[in-house]
């Protein structure tokens, strides 16, 4: 019997990757928004490489299903450079979900003071933005730039893995220009 | 003490009008000490627990007639006898409303704080007179393991990968875990008390975003909840569109989960194919109903929009094909030595552990405990479909996984049926202005979820509390990794794919 793996990998050696084409362009806003945040900072090369640091600092993982999906073969993250790495230590970028919970706001803190500099900082989905639905409780601090400094905001709840997509690139591009 | 049942033993309390459509009963201080007594014997499970400032309640089930109740408990000194000791389960559950609620959980031993970690505005923030603030954070003292060549190992909250933030300490001989404890609260975003007060449309936004996993079943048991409190019928084609929708979510974190711990296992090749199928299933949902997730789609009344015949048919196209993908993937999961050597008898959990702590979805099941919300009580479109509740009982990884392939399949087969047998009409109608206090349970991919509240006429929540099926399953985790090598951690824990949000609230 041909074992299963070998008749997986022949069949897509033979149809192609499942990989999306018609890959999302960088969203403009966010090019705009970071082309301002970046203008005053330190540059370093990144050789059109990104390597992001995912902290969930309260979501409820909607946004963390997400971010998955954008890592599988479909949105294949990976073949523009962008990869999520297992420390803050090897991260230009922390992408941050959630409302920021009051259990979560050190945890945050120190994962951002453990990134080496030039780093930048994504605040993800409506939640990230200013608590999404959870703002108000006295359990939530509120969105990730009411405890760090934040450059660039990709909205939804939970934001598309394209939305995700558009926003990274946009990210990308503007670290490239400089 | 007799074979008495669940109802005959609470009609000794008081019966408390309108709280449907499960009856719900006040017991002294005397019954509900007696209900502790019984508890110890008989075969009642705890569905779920939860306090208001003065007032303690526990949703219990008789497993032999599936009947349900509410037992309540009055203790106006702010202190109650802890289930506890009888039901291992509800520790830490008891734990969590002495630091939200300010009631004190009588007889527990284990008192130390499990949801506030000395960081908020006040202690015991939704109590009736909250108290001041810790002057710092609490230092958590974890429970020590004694021995030769002992270390530890602490990860979290922080993690490595794409994954919620919890604590977990390792006490470690060589690779040999000896003792895992879990430290969790971080994701505590104070959802109870965001909820009292909230208007329905609020509320159940919220309700929606308690575990993001389990969207649709968190609406869906939120509205029951409300519906049954309102005493208003939906409309049938509603009951089968929620039907369709909880099955699609059961599917795709499935086939996600069984993909992520084959990837624990260095096997990325699932991953990859799993997360294709997922994508497949979030897709079809977009286009369905207009979100990936689903989320928002299921409302008190009903749902929030049809379904049309063009998307019945994209949906059977998908069905087809993807059975097919999902057997390529179970092959594949079966014929890869390598992988069952990682899974098979890793991370067994007893099945008298699994009863104790009246653990259910696919970690009860892979354990032999079968309970099954679709099934009993069951609710709609659920109860006029015949479904397979897969059961297996070596508990193990290996079992889990193979509880979820089955489950995903038989998913496959409810939703192909749903789409054939689903009535035409409305979808939604609206809610009588009426009072009610009212509990709703939903299965979600994880096991069952619970919501009860109590709404004013005004359709403002007064109270309502979510219950997330992980509360019975986290202490388990810590009893399936003793005596694995750290290395297996990983694969456990993908294996039972606990809620942090959701058990956090
Ligand atoms: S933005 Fe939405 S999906 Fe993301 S964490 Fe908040 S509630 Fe969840």
């Amino acid at each position: 019997m041909i074992p299963p793996i070998a008749k997986i990998l022949a069949r897509h050696l033979l149809k192609g990757p499942h990989t999306m084409k018609d890959a999302p362009r960088p969203d403009p806003n966010g090019v705009e928004e970071l082309a301002e945040a970046l203008g005053r900072r330190a540059r370093a090369r990144l050789g059109r490489s990104l390597s992001i640091r995912e902290v969930d600092a309260g979501s409820c993982n909607g946004c963390e299903l997400e971010i998955h999906a954008v890592n599988h073969p479909i949105y294949d993250l990976e073949r523009f450079g962008i990869r999520f790495v297992a420390s803050p230590r090897h991260a230009d970028v922390l992408l941050v979900t959630g409302p920021v919970t009051r259990n979560m706001e050190e945890a945050l803190r120190r994962t951002v003071e453990a990134t080496p500099e030039p780093r930048w900082i994504v605040a993800m989905g409506d939640c990230g933005k200013d608590g999404g639905c959870f703002a108000g409780s006295y359990a939530v601090v509120g969105g990730v730039s009411d405890v760090v400094p934040v450059d660039l905001h990709i909205p939804g709840c939970p934001p598309s893995p394209r939305q995700i997509l558009a926003g990274l690139l946009a990210l990308l591009e503007t670290v490239d220009q400089k | 003490m007799g074979d008495i049942t669940l109802l005959e033993f609470l009609s000794l309390g008081r019966r408390v009008e309108g709280h449907r459509p499960w009856p719900r009963f006040a017991l002294d201080l005397r019954g509900w000490r007696q209900l502790i007594d019984h508890l110890r014997v008989a075969e009642w499970s705890v569905m779920a627990e939860w306090a208001e400032r003065s007032e303690i309640h526990v949703a219990l089930r008789d497993e032999a007639s599936g009947d349900i109740a509410v037992a309540s408990h009055r203790c106006d000194d702010r202190r109650f006898l802890a289930l506890g000791n009888v039901r291992p389960g509800v520790i830490r559950i008891e734990r969590a409303i002495h630091d939200v609620w300010g009631l004190t959980p009588v007889g527990l031993e284990d008192r130390r704080h499990w949801l506030d970690h000395g960081r908020w505005p006040s202690r015991m923030p939704l109590a009736a007179q909250p108290m001041a603030p810790s002057a710092e954070p609490d230092r958590y003292p974890f429970l020590q393991a004694v021995g030769d060549g002992l270390h530890q190992i602490p990860v979290g909250p922080v993690h490595a990968g794409v994954i919620e933030p919890g604590h977990f300490r390792f006490h470690c001989q060589g690779e040999a875990v000896v003792r895992l404890e879990q430290r969790l609260g971080y994701q505590h975003k104070g959802i109870e008390g965001l909820l009292q007060g909230a208007p329905l449309d609020k509320a159940a936004r919220i309700v929606a975003r308690v575990s993001g996993d389990s969207t649709v079943a968190y609406s869906l048991a939120f509205a029951r909840a409300v519906e049954a409190a309102t005493g208003c019928e939906v409309p049938a084609r509603a009951h089968w569109l929620r039907g369709v929708m909880a099955e699609m979510e059961r599917v795709a974190n499935h086939v996600f989960d069984i993909g992520a711990v084959c990837n624990d296992a260095a096997f990325a090749v699932m991953l990859s194919h799993m997360g294709v199928l997922r994508e497949k299933v979030l897709r079809a949902n977009d286009v369905l109903f207009g979100h990936r997730l689903n989320m928002d789609r299921i409302v008190p009344g009903g749902v929030s929009l049809d379904l049309s015949d063009e998307g019945v048919e994209a949906l059977k196209h998908l069905l087809y094909g993807f059975g097919k993908l999902l057997e390529q993937g179970y092959q594949l999961y079966e014929n890869t030595p390598s992988l069952s050597d990682r899974t098979v008898s890793t991370g067994i959990v007893q099945t008298s552990l699994i009863h104790r702590f009246g653990a259910g979805g696919f970690v009860g099941r892979a354990s032999g405990r079968g309970h099954d919300a679709r099934e009993t009580p069951s609710y709609p479109p659920y109860d006029k479909l015949d479904m397979t509740v897969p059961v297996l009982t070596e508990g193990d990884v290996n079992a889990r996984v193979l509880v979820r392939f089955a489950e995903a399949k038989e998913s496959l087969h409810l939703i192909n049926r749903m789409l054939h047998e689903m009535p035409e009409g409305a979808v939604r109608v609206p809610l009588p202005e009426v009072a009610g206090e009212g509990m709703g349970v939903a299965e979600s991919f994880r096991g069952e979820v619970v919501v009860w509240l109590r709404l004013g006429a005004d359709h403002v929540v007064e109270r309502c509390h979510p219950h997330d099926p992980s509360w019975f399953q986290w202490p388990l985790l810590e009893a399936a990794i003793e005596g694995n090598i750290v290395a297996d951690f990983p694969l456990c824990n993908k294996s039972f794919n606990c809620s942090y949000s959701g058990h956090d609230l």
